[in-house]
């Protein structure tokens, strides 16, 4: 197999940071090569060099043997290099046949060629293997359609290294696994792909190499095949004993009774409780109704019927603020579009639920508010400039933890986290684990809602397993196996008796 | 980044934060020496009197558009208000004062009319208010029957000089800025507004009511402009039916030269002051340099695009 690309030494220093430092990178041709490492480890700064966004300071990169400087965007798509971001770049109104010819539709006689339009779609909807009328209207695909649109065009124009920015982190299993064996079929093609994830078994099963990056630095170069531990160890530059750190608690009073919570069409009859120094979770595929139970259970979205109890407290429905009053919090699934003001500074995020409780007589004291926004921030250490830098501006995880330390600073006596992993890297994920572990411990409550079967059972003391907007079943994490899980999240039809 | 309290004077900083303060300053230095009778202390209280209606109407705005929401009904409620304070003195025969505080209630009403619209019936900011400006200029001519009344002794008085020269309305126009940059900086409705305007679910999710503060927020809109209708009432000591026409655009102008985002969670109440000053201080010196008022239309369109554009520049470059 040939070298398709070669980084030699890669620098790229941003205003005092080194973002890349001798970075040395090959990709060949008919090869999945795996870029690993924590968030702001520089992959994405390698991705934005390779894809002629950033200019390296120092260094070589040879493509088919030649040296070359790549000076744009456009002189790095003429050389076969296609990078799918993790923001689509499609037009949601449009076809499908339309998004994969934007700008260059075959035109005949001054006219867009219609019957061709459709034609070259279908064959090249099928190289993806995308079964869809290429007249549907992109938005109608579901994101894991709209990711095989965008890697048909990037096919289209003839790239022959495929560029995927973290493309999993919004799919189902299922959906994973199809675009895996997409990947796995391109390499057959001949393309090189680069793929970056947080998901190491991914890697396990996908990857031909592994270019392991930290602090700016290519540090390994691990064989496909190499094992979880090793590849945890490498990227964070320590060993981390148990990636689940749950320490157990003995559980106290019910802290939060949901009882027969109906939402028509949605879910029905769901039934948990939550004990003081317990961390429940919330295992199901996506679409089982999880995100929208808990969401109704804080007041955000209405329910039809059946109750919500914090520390034996009746919640009205549909009123955050007296949720929140009772001692509830939520971190939301989507942390930038429901949890942070982007545009705002760190600052000012973690004080957002905090804001009432320190209003005097309509006045806020954010001299308080800076100084525990200060304090919160220091404790989690938020790697940030400032409290006034925008939270824009911080990694992932870094967000998630602005996010969760809004909340901690109300003290809830339940926080509700969704996905609080999602996208966040191993050395986060973590730390996030260990603050669970603090409330816990000091006789709070957590709700786990989690599509990460591994972290659900390695986080929880029991599972509710949720399928259909109903409880599949119920069963202690100790112990549980993920098949045991998956086999309550996806039975079709749940048997009329109550959960155990 | 919305407000930083500044501890002494750093004028660097107010300079990078208030963008359009550079070109207030350079118009005023180029009108001075274009038109030497511009720098003359009553020329310069003229501007101030000139500046005073359309800044507080567009503090109120400031809110508003802090907000993500818009509000095109301020004109048209600032001339319903002032007709309401003419015509309960002149018409009704109550008392000046009862009169005035009655316009000041029906720019509240009005303004809680616009948020109830967009919070609780979920119309676009911009339909409801849209609405409503026609809607208010309507009632202005149904109470007045279709001319002008005169104001109530009180009223007039708010648009008289203090002493030898001291112009109220520039005095109240400076006490309306202090209270709008207070609103923003310290109140709870104030910091909601960037949270709302930031990301408006973000805001609701961490416990915020959205709609409450919506009401705050057009309120606050409605009671500015009341403010502002009487203020320009009682300078002509009468409150005429078409009185403020089209001072919704100058107001927004205001607010978007002052260096806020249409699309919320950005603006500060000394960039909206500066906005409404360089707006008044362009007509004053166009006057003065005697250009018609045709191409003063064009001039200050273009001023309203350069600013902008130089505002939207200088926060990619950095």
């Amino acid at each position: 197999m040939a070298e398709l690309l070669v980084a030699e030494g890669v620098t790229k220093r941003f205003t005092g940071a080194l973002a890349l430092d001798d970075v040395n990178f090959a990709v060949r041709t008919g090869e999945v090569h795996v870029l690993l490492g924590e968030n702001g480890a520089g992959k994405s700064t390698l991705v934005k060099v390779l894809a002629g966004v950033h200019a390296p300071d120092a260094g070589r990169i040879v493509v088919d043997g030649q040296p070359v400087r790549i000076t744009s965007p456009q002189h790095s798509r003429d050389l076969g290099i296609a990078v799918i971001h993790q923001e689509l770049t499609l037009v949601p109104e449009l076809s499908v046949a339309e998004n994969l010819f934007i700008g260059r539709l075959p035109r005949r006689f001054g006219l867009v060629d219609k019957a061709r339009v459709r034609r070259d779609a279908v064959a090249l909807l099928d190289r993806v293997g995308l079964r869809v009328d290429p007249a549907t209207p992109v938005r109608e695909l579901g994101i894991a359609g709209q990711q095989m649109v965008e890697i048909a065009r990037a096919l289209d124009l003839d790239a022959r290294l495929l560029v995927l920015d973290e493309p999993t982190a919004v799919l189902t299993d299922t959906e994973t696994d199809r675009l895996l064996e997409i990947m796995d079929g391109l390499r057959r093609e001949g393309v090189g792909l680069i793929f970056i994830t947080h998901h190491l078994e991914e890697i396990r099963r996908i990857a031909d190499r592994i270019t392991v990056l930290r602090d700016g630095r290519s540090v390994a170069m691990l064989p496909g095949g190499a094992s979880v531990q090793h590849m945890i160890e490498q990227m964070v530059g320590r060993s981390i004993d148990e990636q689940y750190p749950r320490q157990d608690q003995q559980p106290g009073d019910v802290l939060l009774k949901v009882d027969g919570l109906t939402r028509d069409g949605v879910f029905a009859d769901v039934s948990f409780e939550v004990r003081a120094g317990e961390v429940v979770g919330i295992a199901g595929l996506v679409g089982a109704g999880r995100t929208e139970v808990v969401r109704a259970a804080f007041g955000v979205d209405r329910y039809n019927s059946g109750t919500v109890e914090v520390a034996g407290r009746r919640l009205p429905g549909g009123d955050v603020h007296a949720a929140m009053r009772a001692g509830l919090g939520l971190v939301p699934e989507d942390r930038k579009g429901q949890g942070l003001v982007l545009s705002s500074g760190v600052g000012e995020n973690l004080g957002l639920v905090t804001l009432r409780s320190a209003t005097t007589a309509g006045f806020v004291d954010r001299k308080r508010q800076d100084q525990r926004a200060a304090e919160m921030a220091s404790a989690l250490r938020v790697k940030t400039t400032g409290l006034s830098q925008p939270v824009r501006e911080l990694s992932g995880g870094n967000q998630q933890k602005v996010v969760i330390g809004k909340w901690l600073l109300a003290d809830p006596k339940v926080l509700v986290l969704d996905e609080p992993t999602r996208g966040v890297d191993v050395g986060a994920k973590v730390e996030i684990y260990e603050l669970i572990n603090r409330m816990t411990a000091s006789g709070r409550a957590v709700l786990l809602v989690s599509s990460d079967l591994p972290e659900v059972i390695g986080m929880s003391d029991r599972i509710v397993v949720m399928a259909h907007g109903r409880v599949a079943g119920e069963l202690p994490a100790a112990g549980a196996t993920q098949d045991q899980v998956m086999a309550l999240a996806v039975q079709d039809r749940i048997t009329e008796e109550t959960p155990a | 980044m919305t407000s930083t309290t500044a501890r002494g004077f750093d004028a660097r900083k107010i300079f990078s934060e208030n963008g359009a303060l550079g070109g207030l300053i350079v118009l005023v230095v180029a009108l001075s020496v274009l038109a030497p009778s511009f720098l003359s202390t009553q020329n310069l209280l003229n501007v101030g009197v000139q500046a005073a209606v359309v800044a507080i109407l567009a503090f109120g705005s400031t809110f508003v558009i802090v907000s993500g929401g818009i509000d095109l009904s301020v004109g048209s409620v600032a001339a319903l208000s002032a007709m309401v304070a003419a015509w309960a003195s002149a018409e009704a025969g109550m008392p000046g004062p009862a009169a005035l505080v009655l316009g000041l209630v029906t720019g509240v009403v009005a303004g809680l009319v616009n948020g109830a619209l967009v919070s609780y019936g979920k119309l676009p900011a911009f339909i409801a208010t849209l609405a409503m400006l026609s809607i208010a200029r309507g009632l202005t001519l149904v109470v007045s029957g279709g001319t002008p009344l005169p104001t109530p002794d009180v009223v007039s008085f708010l648009g008289s000089n203090l002493g030898r020269f001291l112009p109220l309305p520039l005095l109240i126009m400076l006490v309306f800025f202090g209270v709008t940059a207070l609103v923003l900086a310290r109140t709870y409705s104030g910091r909601a507004m960037y949270v709302i305007g930031g990301n408006e679910e973000a805001a609701r999710l961490s416990g915020i009511d959205v709609r409450k503060q919506k009401l705050v927020i057009y309120a606050l809109s409605g009671l500015f402009a009341a403010v502002a209708g009487l203020l320009l009432a009682g300078r002509l000591s009468s409150a005429g039916p078409q009185a403020a026409v089209g001072y919704e655009l100058d107001a927004i102008a205001a607010v978007v030269i002052g260096g806020a985002s249409l699309s919320g969670g950005v603006g500060r109440a000394s960039g909206t002051l500066i906005g409404a000053l360089v707006l008044a201080v362009l007509r004053n010196g166009l006057n003065q340099l005697q250009v018609t008022p045709f191409w003063q239309q064009v001039v200050i369109g273009v001023v309203i695009a350069l600013a902008v554009l130089l505002d939207t520049l200088r926060r990619r470059s950095r």
